[in-house]
């Protein structure tokens, strides 16, 4: 008798755990169900704003693409009064104020974070931590007014005359001292993303094993080749996130460039120069745009824009991804 | 056969007051296979201790009888389990009204962050649809005088429950469990990061609790399981070994393995 | 003694290690004054146009003196609100779902999409907001509420979820043991519990929004006078602040100092509360 409701059960005892062999588990309370749906539906339709957004910015700036095909990316010819649209120069603008920014804000940045956090003692290093964490928190608007008003004289009067007097043979630096320009934009781009990459470094930095640090000291090394050995060395592809995800803020700011840039869509090889970039052209021309294929060609600016950040921020996401799950084999 | 016909009965009997019947339990995650056809009855007012070594599946165990392990990703269960009567992995079996029955006690005491005492301990009765004000009160008192931490509390409801000591989070967790009213509680390991003295408190309790609740406790420590439980369960290896009154675990065990292990020649 | 003797070259490397610790601290103190330069700037400039007019009258003819920006003012606090509106609840929505729910290869991408989310340049948002609403309808505060509630959305999930992963499985499964249905552990138990995290995270994506021009230039747009009703181009202190800067008169130019003044002092003030809000329950954590 047991031997047989045994068997039964057993049999009960495996149907069952065919239905209950579930990877999800799944709610049957109605209102769990209606919660896990609405915040699905909230999460997925994020997803679905994404698409639509370039899904539309792609329609509007069609006409564009269709006029001037290849051209609008190789031609530097911006004029809304012939309707000759072409990008070079946004795109040089944008590339070469992009990179002095790292020039100068990602050594700053390492030299930063390593102060911070290897050499100051608290009482130093969290008020100068504060400081440059603050930087990340002003609004853009105030860096171009204060780029324009104070910096952009700042560097007419005492940075570019000794260095069109000095380096002007060099051609980066000929032309008149006008303050605004590329290198304008060029500095104010570096203030703005250096909290970034400092901040990323930081704790990139935090993750390395005190131990490393100690067993390179225990060799004799002193402490710049201790900082040289066993923190800048092994946190290499870090830094190259965070600089990447610097650039991604770079190529993308806005108004801070565009108080101080100039805006002349035109491609000269001084700094001194005032250019343009995508993001400052938008933000000067597109509430004013003439005709339906300056809007258009506006529009493929933002487009390439979009998807230049999107790429970058891609990019810098799988490297602090690789960067992550290095450190989580190695623990 | 009178003989017979006293068994019998005496069967009956006990089957009227069993609370808790596990048949041939299973419980995997994912590959690990935690729990291996455990069989086991429970008696209504009794304290069962869950001793053996770390890693035997007793946790697990216990995790399948609110059917929290289903939780875990990956988890999976087999067998069944009928509290008073009913098949709590039965087709329609709800685990939220199954959870209602069967309080837990865990590990670590886990007040819930950013409630007052007296929410930590009403939230239940709360969330479960009561809204009176004069029935939380009471029903909070009630649980908190149950969980002897009614005295030391009393004048400080409205501080954080992450606020108290060790100690009395766990007997607040054990007040919370209490709130809601279930006839059985399980308790994993409840004393293990506490200190001699709110052991001991939280021992004095259970003598307390057994009378209105059945209690399913997880313990290492065996002194404690023979000092708070009727009966006692042995596992190994996601195994049950053996079960059986505690005096007679404990001073005549029936299997060898049993008596190694109380004996401490391992585990 | 003969022994410890240092090797050749030894000089030459303590002295470039302490070269560099020199160079090092420069950095630091050179990173640290953009921020206290910015603001002082700021101050100075700032203080002296800000007066009663300034937060009550709108503002003047060009080149006119006097008026102030009472109309941005408002208009900032109007989108705000509509970005918040619908921007708070959706982003602590998708942060529930992805700390509670998503796990595997669908919380990546969805992970994933918020991030590329957070990452598009305003100024392009501001574009897929002009081509979704204004091209319809035109200028209005709400083309720019739903400009700044993409951009906050991301910032709020984000910081949502890294609130409640802060929160250990068992206190959920704590909850679940009750007999409280998932639904109600997660809003009634859970997210209470972590409110003074995810209101900081909250605090700050407005702080965030508070300040951004990009996006506005060319939804709400902007506007001399007070907005007549949501549907109308409306005012704002970023977009105003950007009028004035380039305007190239003097009195709007110290307005334009006074607007800064303003939103730095609004995005400091929310950075600091928030700090000290975290930094007192870290402490109190510690005592726990």
């Amino acid at each position: 008798m047991e031997e047989v409701s045994g068997g039964i059960l057993d049999m009960i005892g495996k149907l069952m755990t065919k239905s209950s062999r579930r990877e999800k588990r799944r709610d049957v309370h109605l209102g769990d169900r209606i919660f896990y749906y609405s915040l699905k539906a909230s999460a997925w339709t994020l997803v679905f704003v994404l698409l639509l957004m370039f899904g539309l910015i792609l329609q509007m700036a069609w006409p564009a693409f269709q006029h001037f095909g290849w051209r609008f990316l190789v031609t530097n010819e911006w004029n809304s009064v012939t309707s000759e649209f072409g990008a070079l120069a946004l795109i040089y603008g944008t590339v070469v104020s992009s990179l002095i920014a790292l020039v100068l804000a990602v050594p700053m940045s390492i030299g930063v974070a390593l102060f911070l956090n290897e050499l100051a003692p608290r009482w130093l290093s969290t008020p100068l931590g504060f400081f440059v964490e603050m930087l990340a928190a002003i609004p853009s608007i105030v860096y171009g007014l204060w780029g324009l008003f104070v910096l952009a004289p700042f560097l007419r009067t005492y940075v570019q005359p000794p260095l069109v007097d000095h380096l002007g043979f060099l051609r980066l630096f000929e032309g008149p001292p006008l303050g605004v320009g590329m290198m304008a934009a060029g500095v104010i781009l570096a203030i703005m993303i250096m909290p970034t990459i400092t901040a990323i470094c930081r704790e990139v930095f935090r993750a390395i094993p005190q131990s490393n640090r100690e067993a390179a000291l225990g060799l004799g090394a002193t402490r710049w080749e201790m900082l040289k050995l066993a923190v800048l060395r092994s946190s290499q592809a870090g830094m190259l996130g965070a600089t990447i995800l610097g650039l991604g803020r770079a190529l993308g700011e806005t108004m801070a460039v565009t108080m101080v840039i100039g805006n002349n869509p035109d491609i000269k090889v001084s700094l001194m120069a005032s250019a343009q970039t995508m993001a400052s052209i938008l933000a000067n021309q597109y509430a004013e745009a003439d005709s339906p294929l300056h809007l258009s060609a506006l529009t493929a600016v933002g487009l390439a824009l979009f998807l230049v950040s999107l790429t970058i921020n891609g990019i810098a996401r799988f490297v602090v991804w690789r960067v992550n799950r290095k450190y989580v084999r190695g623990h | 056969m009178p003989a017979d016909n006293f068994e019998r009965e005496k069967a009956i009997v006990n089957l009227q007051h069993e609370i808790l019947n596990v048949d041939n339990l299973h419980a995997w995650f994912g590959d690990f296979h935690a729990v291996k056809g455990v069989s086991l009855a429970v008696q209504q007012g009794q304290v069962v201790a869950l001793i053996g070594p770390s890693g035997c599946g007793k946790s697990t165990f216990i995790r399948c009888i609110n059917r929290l392990h289903e939780e875990v990703p990956g988890a999976r269960v087999q067998g069944r389990v009928t509290i008073g009567g009913q098949d709590i992995y039965g087709r329609g079996a709800d685990p939220v009204r199954i959870r209602r029955y069967v309080g837990m006690v865990f590990q670590k005491p886990n007040p819930f962050p950013g409630l007052s005492i007296f929410e930590n301990v009403a939230v239940g009765l709360k969330l479960g649809g009561i809204s009176k004000r004069t029935v939380l009160d009471e029903q909070v008192e009630r649980a908190l005088r149950q969980a002897a931490l009614w005295e030391e509390v009393k004048d400080k409801l409205r501080q954080p429950g992450t606020s108290l000591s060790g100690g009395q989070q766990q007997r607040l967790c054990i007040a919370r469990a209490l709130a809601v009213e279930p006839p059985v509680i399980l308790m994993d390991e409840p004393t293990s990061a506490l200190d001699p003295i709110s052991t001991a408190k939280i021992e004095d309790l259970l003598h307390e609790l057994k009378k209105s609740v059945t209690i399913l406790i997880v313990t290492h420590n065996m002194q404690q399981a023979s000092r708070v439980s009727d009966k006692t369960a042995f596992f190994l290896l996601g195994e049950l070994i053996e079960y059986g009154e505690t005096s007679q675990i404990f001073t005549n065990p029936a299997r060898p393995k049993t008596e190694e292990y109380i004996t401490g020649r391992f585990g | 003694m003969a022994v410890f003797r240092p090797a050749v070259g030894d000089r030459r490397r303590k002295f470039k290690s302490h070269l560099m610790m020199l160079v090092l601290m420069a950095a630091a103190v050179l990173g640290s004054l953009p921020f206290l330069f910015i603001t002082w700037y700021v101050l100075q400039k700032g203080l002296g146009a800000v007066n009663w007019d300034f937060f009550t009258q709108i503002p003047k003819g060009p080149g006119e003196t006097g008026g102030g920006v009472a109309n941005a003012i408002i208009g900032s606090g109007v989108l705000i609100f509509l970005a918040s509106l619908s921007g708070i609840p959706w982003g602590m929505g998708v942060g529930i779902y992805l700390s509670e729910y998503s796990t595997g290869r669908t919380a990546r991408i969805l992970r994933f999409a918020v991030d590329l989310l957070a990452s598009v340049p305003s100024i392009v948002v501001g574009i897929f907001v002009y081509g979704l609403i204004v091209v319809p309808f035109g200028f209005s505060a709400y083309a720019g509420g739903i400009a700044l509630m993409i951009i906050m959305i991301p910032v709020v999930a984000r910081s949502t979820e890294e609130i409640l992963r802060l929160i250990p499985a068992h206190i959920r499964e704590a909850g679940l043991a009750l007999g409280v249905p998932r639904w109600k552990v997660i809003l009634r138990i859970i997210v209470p519990g972590s409110r003074a995290g995810i209101l900081t995270g909250v605090m700050l994506a407005i702080a965030r929004v508070a300040g951004e021009t990009a996006p506005l230039l060319f939804t709400s747009f902007g506007n001399q006078f007070h907005a007549r009703g949501l549907n109308q181009a409306t005012a704002s202190l970023p977009v105003q602040i950007y009028t004035f800067a380039k305007s190239g008169f003097e009195d709007w130019e110290q307005q334009a100092w006074a607007g800064a003044l303003v939103l730095v002092l609004f995005v400091l003030f929310i950075n600091l509360t928030t700090r000290l809000l975290m930094h007192q329950r870290g402490a109190k954590g510690h005592a726990g």
